[in-house]
C-alpha cells in the first residue's frame, strides 16, 4: 500500500485577509500551546487507527507560523515518529508573522520545504491585500530561510488583485528570479462569498477578466522561458521541486487532515473536521463526505496537471481502458489549442487550462 | 330539480378583453347567491391561475344559477363563460352554440372594441338574442349615454334601456338577471321526447372521474346508466352520473332533458373518444344526424414542441393528449429534428393559444420545453403541377422545384382613438399590410382595415401594437385566404452547421433584416464557449448575416488546494445540470433562452 500524505491545518493568523475564506481564527493566550497538544493526540490516534505510514507532511492555514517554531518541531517530530514522515515536510509561512529563529528551530527537526505566502512583491499591492511584511521583508525571509539550510522556497504570488497591471506583475516575477526559488504557486483571485472582497467588489479597482487572463498568460510564459515548468494549473517550478504534498491531491492519491476544516482522503473515502476549533478540541467525529477516487475525480485533478492522464496508468488503477468517449470527445478541442490527445495520453495546454471547468466538464459529460 | 323549461334561459357573457366579463359573471353568482361570500375569490370561473395572470378567460365554464324573479318565478339561469381572445373564436362559437342569448358588455368609458364587434357578430350568426350591459359605470370616465348611442349606432341594438351597472361594486346587477329573464328566450322549441342530441361545448379531464363533459341537451334526455354514443367517433361508454354545475361544485341530477345544460361523466379515459364539438346521442334510441354548427377548427400556427430533457418525452406526448382533450384546438404529431432530438409538431390558433398551451405545458406538468419558431401554413406550387402545404420549414423543398409559393393573408380591422392612425399605419406598413378601408365609428375613434400577411401577425404583432397606442388599440382578424408570394427560407449555420429548429420561411423583402436580427440575438443570448464560433443566416448557400461569439477566457478554479475537492466536484455538478437546459449542435451548446429570443424579435 502506498503511503500517504499528512496534512496538519493551523487555523491562526495575526489578522484576517480581506479576501481570504480559510478556516482561522487570531489565538488568544496559550491557545497555541493547547492547540498542539491537541494535534497530537490526534496523531496519536490515527496512528493506532490506520497503523500506516506517510511519507510527507505540510503544514497549512490559516497561518503555521504563528502557531510558534517549537510547537510545529513538536509535531514534525512526533509525526515521524508515529508515521514514519521521511519526504517533503513543508510549512506555510507569512513574512510577517514569523520570528528570525523560526526557520532554525524547524530546520533542525526536518521541516526541509517553506511555502512563503508573499503574494506581491509590490508593497502597495501586498498592503491592499493586508499583507504587513514589505518587500525588504521578505528578501530577508528568503536570506534566513537559507541559512538555516532550507533550500527548497516556493513563493505564493496573486494575479488579479487590486492595482496589479502586467507592468505591477513583472516585477513581482522580476523578484520571483532575482531571488531564484525553485517553486512558485501563481492564483488568480477569486472572490469567496462572505469576504470583504466580495462584498467590496465594485470599490477595488480589479484588473477585468481579459487583463487577469492576460497576466496568466505573460506570467506562464516568463516563468518557462527562465526554466520553470508549469506542472500544474497554478503550480510552477524548476525540475524536481514540484510540491510532492499537493501532488497527492491531483494524483487523486491519499492523505490524512487534521485539523478543524482539513480535509482527508483515505481507504477510499473522503472525510473532514467540521470548521469548529471548539468541537475539535473536544474531540469530535469526522464528518463522511462520500466516497473517492473514481474515474470522474481521477480525470478531474488529473487534468490539472501538465502532464495529465496517461492511459497506461489508468489502466493499471481502474483496470479497464481510458474511455473512448472522452478522447472522441477531446479531438475537436484539439484544433482549437486547447488540449493534446495522442495514443498514450490526453493532457491540456496552457491555453486549455484556463478553461479547465468547461473543458472537464464537456469531457466527462459530453 | 329540473325546472320547467319556459324557466330556463342559457346565455353566454361576450365583451372585449377587460371590459369585465368575469367579474360580471362573479356578481351574479353572488346575487343568486350560487356562492357562499366566503368561498368568494375574484373571478371565481377563472380557475386556472394562467387565466387570472392574464386577465383573460380561457376555457369555457358554464354554471347554473337559480334566480327568483320579481314576477315570482323560480328561473334557472345557465351561465356559458366564453373566452376572450382573438385567438379562441372557435371556443366562443362552440359556447354560444348551446345558448338562445348572450349578454354583451360594453365599458362604459371605452365603448366598442374590436372583439366587441367580433363577438356580437358571431353570436348574431348563432342567432342569439342580444342583450346589451353598459359596464364600469363607477369610474370617472364612464359615458353610458355615449357608449349606448354608440352600441345603437355601430351594432345597431336597442341600447337606452339596457341596464348600467358596476360589476365592480355590484349597482344594479339585479336589471341584468331581470333582463335575462325577461329578453332571452327560453329552450322551448326543446323537445324530451325524441332521441338524444347533446351539444358538446365544452370537457375537461379529471383524475378521479375521467372526461367531465359538458353538455347542452337540445333534445331527448340522458340519465345515469343509459348508454352515450358520441356520433362522430361511435365509441360508446355507459353514463355513471349526469347533473348541473354550480359555481363551487358538481351537482347529481337524476336526468338532464332538453333545453338544460350540464355534464356527464361515463369514465371516459382516452382523449380521442370525448372529442369536443362531438354531438352525444345514445345507444338505446340514437338520433340519425348530429347536431349542426360544429366546425372543425384548422391550426392557423404551427410550431415543434420538444422536451429539454430527452427522457420527458413521454411525459409531453401524455401532456398534449391531455390539453388536447380540453382543447379540440390544439394539434400535435411527432417530429424529430436533428438538432432537438424527438418532440411534437404542434398547431395552434395564434401565438397566445401557443404561448398558453406552452406555459400550461410548464406549469401543470411541470416540464422543460424548448420550442422552434412558429410557422403559418405555406403553399408551395411545384414545377410538375404539386402543391405542398408546409407548416414546417425542414420540409421546405429545393427552390429549383418551385413554381411560386402562397401564403396566408387576413382581413385585418384596428380600432383605436385617431390619433394613432399614423402609428398604427406605419405598423401595417412594416408587416407588409395593403390597406383596405378607415371608418369612423364615432368622431374620434376609427376602425382601420388591413389586409396583412398572417405570418407577420402570429410573431408579436399585437404586443407591438398594444405598445405603440399606449394599449388602446384593438385588434381583430379573420383568415381571408392565399395569396402569391415571393418567400425564401432562412437558415441558421453555428460553427458552419446548419441547426434545423432555427430555420424558417419569411417574404424575401423581410430577409435581410430579420437575418441581421437574429444573428444579434444568437449572439446575445449563446453564452461563449471555448472557441469562437460564427453565426451565419444563410438563404441556400449564400450567406446574409454574420456575427461572431468570442471565445470564453477564463473559467477555472486557481486554488484546488488542501485536498477540499468538494468545491470542485460541485462545481462539476452545476455544469453537469447547466448542460441539461443546453442543446447541443455539433460542438456549440446553445440555451433555451436563444429560442426564445429569436422568437421574439422585436421586443
Amino acid at each position: 500500500m502506498k503511503n500517504f500524505g499528512l496534512y496538519i491545518h493551523i487555523p491562526f493568523c495575526k489578522s484576517k485577509c480581506p479576501y481570504c475564506d480559510f478556516y482561522s481564527m487570531r489565538a488568544y493566550e496559550g491557545q497555541t500551546d493547547d492547540y498542539t497538544a491537541c494535534v497530537l493526540e490526534y496523531l496519536e490516534e490515527w496512528a493506532q487507527r490506520l497503523g500506516r505510514k506517510a511519507d510527507t507532511l505540510y503544514f497549512g492555514g490559516g497561518t503555521p507560523s504563528v502557531l510558534g517554531g517549537e510547537n510545529i518541531a513538536l509535531i514534525t517530530r512526533r509525526a515521524k515518529e508515529l508515521f514514519g514522515v521521511d519526504g517533503e515536510i513543508t510549512v506555510e509561512c507569512n513574512p510577517s508573522a514569523v520570528d528570525d529563529d523560526f526557520f532554525t528551530t524547524v530546520a533542525r527537526l526536518g521541516v526541509n520545504r517553506i511555502s512563503l505566502g508573499m503574494q506581491s512583491a509590490v508593497d502597495t499591492e501586498r498592503r491592499k491585500l493586508g499583507r504587513q511584511a514589505d518587500r525588504q521583508r521578505v528578501e530577508e525571509c528568503i536570506k534566513s530561510i537559507r541559512l538555516s539550510g532550507i533550500e527548497n522556497i516556493s513563493l505564493d504570488v496573486m494575479l488579479g488583485v487590486p492595482d496589479q497591471t502586467k507592468e505591477s506583475l513583472t516585477e513581482t516575477i522580476d523578484f520571483c528570479l532575482k531571488n531564484d526559488v525553485p517553486h512558485i504557486s501563481a492564483y488568480m483571485l477569486k472572490l469567496e462569498e462572505g469576504t470583504y472582497y466580495y462584498n467590496n467588489a465594485d470599490k477595488l479597482n480589479l484588473p477585468d477578466e481579459d487583463e487577469t487572463v492576460g497576466m496568466y498568460t505573460l506570467l506562464g510564459d516568463i516563468l518557462e522561458s527562465a526554466g520553470y515548468r508549469n506542472y500544474e494549473i497554478s503550480n510552477f517550478s524548476k525540475e524536481g521541486y514540484e510540491g510532492k504534498h499537493n501532488l497527492k491531491y491531483w494524483n487523486c492519491e491519499e492523505y490524512l487532515g487534521i485539523g478543524p476544516s482539513a480535509h482527508s482522503f483515505i481507504d477510499g473515502k473522503r472525510f473532514y473536521y467540521p470548521r469548529d476549533i471548539d468541537s475539535f478540541r473536544l474531540g469530535c467525529e469526522v464528518v463522511p463526505d462520500g466516497e473517492g477516487g473514481d474515474e470522474e475525480e481521477y480525470i478531474m485533478l488529473r487534468l490539472r496537471l501538465a502532464d495529465g492522464i496517461k492511459f497506461d496508468a489508468f489502466r493499471e488503477r481502474f483496470g479497464k481502458d481510458f474511455p473512448q468517449e472522452i478522447v472522441t470527445r477531446a479531438k475537436p478541442l484539439k484544433q482549437h489549442g486547447l488540449l493534446t490527445v495522442t495514443d498514450s495520453s490526453l493532457h491540456l495546454t496552457r491555453k486549455g487550462f484556463l478553461l479547465s471547468n468547461t473543458i472537464i466538464s464537456k469531457l466527462i459529460y459530453g | 330539480m329540473a325546472a320547467k323549461k319556459e324557466n330556463i334561459r342559457n346565455f353566454s357573457i361576450i365583451a372585449h378583453i377587460d371590459h369585465g366579463k368575469s367579474t360580471l359573471a362573479d356578481r351574479l353568482l353572488e346575487k343568486t347567491q350560487s356562492v357562499a361570500v366566503r368561498d368568494m375569490t375574484d373571478q371565481l370561473l377563472d380557475d386556472m391561475d394562467l387565466e387570472r395572470e392574464r386577465g383573460i378567460t380561457i376555457k369555457a365554464h358554464a354554471v347554473k344559477l337559480n334566480y327568483k324573479a320579481q314576477d315570482g318565478e323560480e328561473y334557472e339561469l345557465n351561465l356559458i363563460d366564453t373566452p376572450g381572445h382573438v385567438d379562441f373564436n372557435y371556443e366562443v362559437s362552440r359556447s354560444l352554440a348551446a345558448c338562445e342569448g348572450a349578454v354583451l358588455i360594453v365599458d362604459a368609458s371605452q365603448g366598442i372594441e374590436a372583439q366587441t364587434l367580433a363577438n356580437t357578430y358571431l353570436a348574431l350568426d348563432h342567432d342569439l338574442e342580444i342583450v346589451p350591459v353598459i359596464n364600469k359605470i363607477d369610474l370617472p370616465a364612464a359615458d353610458p349615454d355615449r357608449v349606448a348611442a354608440e352600441v345603437e349606432d355601430v351594432i345597431g341594438l336597442e341600447c337606452m334601456s339596457a341596464p348600467r351597472v358596476s360589476a365592480k361594486t355590484g349597482e344594479n346587477i339585479e336589471q341584468v338577471l331581470e333582463k335575462i329573464v325577461s329578453d332571452i328566450p327560453a329552450p322551448i322549441d326543446s323537445d324530451d321526447s325524441k332521441p338524444l342530441r347533446a351539444l358538446v361545448f365544452d370537457s375537461v379531464y379529471d383524475n378521479y372521474k375521467g372526461v367531465i363533459v359538458y353538455v347542452r341537451v337540445v333534445d331527448g334526455k340522458i340519465k345515469a346508466g343509459d348508454t352515450m354514443r358520441m356520433m362522430a367517433t361511435g365509441a360508446e361508454f355507459t353514463v355513471v352520473d349526469v347533473g348541473y354545475m354550480r359555481a363551487t361544485s358538481m351537482e347529481s341530477a337524476k336526468e338532464l332533458t332538453s333545453g338544460e345544460v350540464g355534464y356527464i361523466t361515463a369514465s371516459i379515459k382516452t382523449v380521442g373518444d370525448a372529442r369536443v364539438g362531438d354531438t352525444v346521442t345514445t345507444a338505446e334510441y340514437p338520433a340519425t344526424e348530429p347536431l349542426p354548427g360544429y366546425r372543425k377548427v384548422n391550426p392557423m400556427v404551427f410550431c415543434g414542441v420538444y422536451p429539454a430533457d430527452g427522457a420527458d418525452y413521454e411525459n409531453l406526448r401524455e401532456a398534449l393528449e391531455k390539453l388536447q382533450l380540453n382543447d379540440a384546438a390544439l394539434s400535435y404529431e411527432p417530429e424529430t429534428s436533428g438538432a432537438l432530438g424527438f418532440g411534437f409538431r404542434c398547431g395552434f390558433l395564434g401565438l397566445l393559444h401557443l404561448e398558453i398551451i406552452q406555459e400550461r405545458l410548464e406549469r401543470e406538468y411541470d416540464l422543460d420545453l424548448v420550442t422552434t419558431i412558429p410557422s403559418v401554413v405555406y403553399k408551395i406550387h411545384l414545377t410538375d403541377g404539386t402543391v405542398l402545404e408546409i407548416d414546417n420549414p425542414t420540409n421546405y423543398p429545393d427552390p429549383a422545384y418551385i413554381d411560386f409559393s402562397e401564403e396566408p393573408i387576413t382581413n385585418a380591422n384596428i380600432y383605436a382613438p385617431n390619433e394613432y392612425v399614423g402609428a398604427i399605419m406605419d405598423l401595417c406598413q412594416e408587416r407588409r399590410g395593403v390597406f383596405k378601408n378607415m371608418t369612423y365609428v364615432t368622431p374620434d375613434r376609427v376602425d382601420i382595415a388591413y389586409e396583412l400577411p398572417l405570418n407577420e401577425i402570429i410573431y408579436d404583432f399585437f404586443d407591438v401594437l398594444k405598445s405603440r397606442t399606449k394599449g388602446y388599440a384593438s385588434f381583430d382578424y379573420e383568415i381571408k385566404g392565399y395569396e402569391r408570394s415571393n418567400l425564401v427560407k432562412l437558415d441558421v449555420l453555428l460553427n458552419g452547421d446548419g441547426v434545423d429548429a432555427l430555420s424558417f420561411i419569411i417574404h424575401s423583402d423581410k430577409a435581410y433584416g430579420r437575418a441581421r436580427k437574429i444573428a444579434e440575438k444568437l449572439k446575445e443570448h449563446i453564452p461563449r464557449q471555448m472557441f469562437e464560433i460564427p453565426v451565419q443566416i444563410a438563404i441556400g448557400g449564400k450567406v446574409i448575416a454574420r456575427e461572431t461569439i468570442k471565445a470564453m477566457r477564463k473559467d477555472v478554479l486557481a486554488k484546488c488546494y488542501g485536498g477540499d475537492i468538494t468545491r470542485k466536484k460541485k462545481l462539476l455538478e452545476k455544469q453537469k445540470e447547466g448542460k441539461k437546459r443546453m442543446r447541443h449542435f455539433g460542438t456549440v451548446e446553445v440555451p433555451q433562452e436563444a429560442f426564445m429570443a429569436v422568437l421574439k424579435l422585436d421586443e
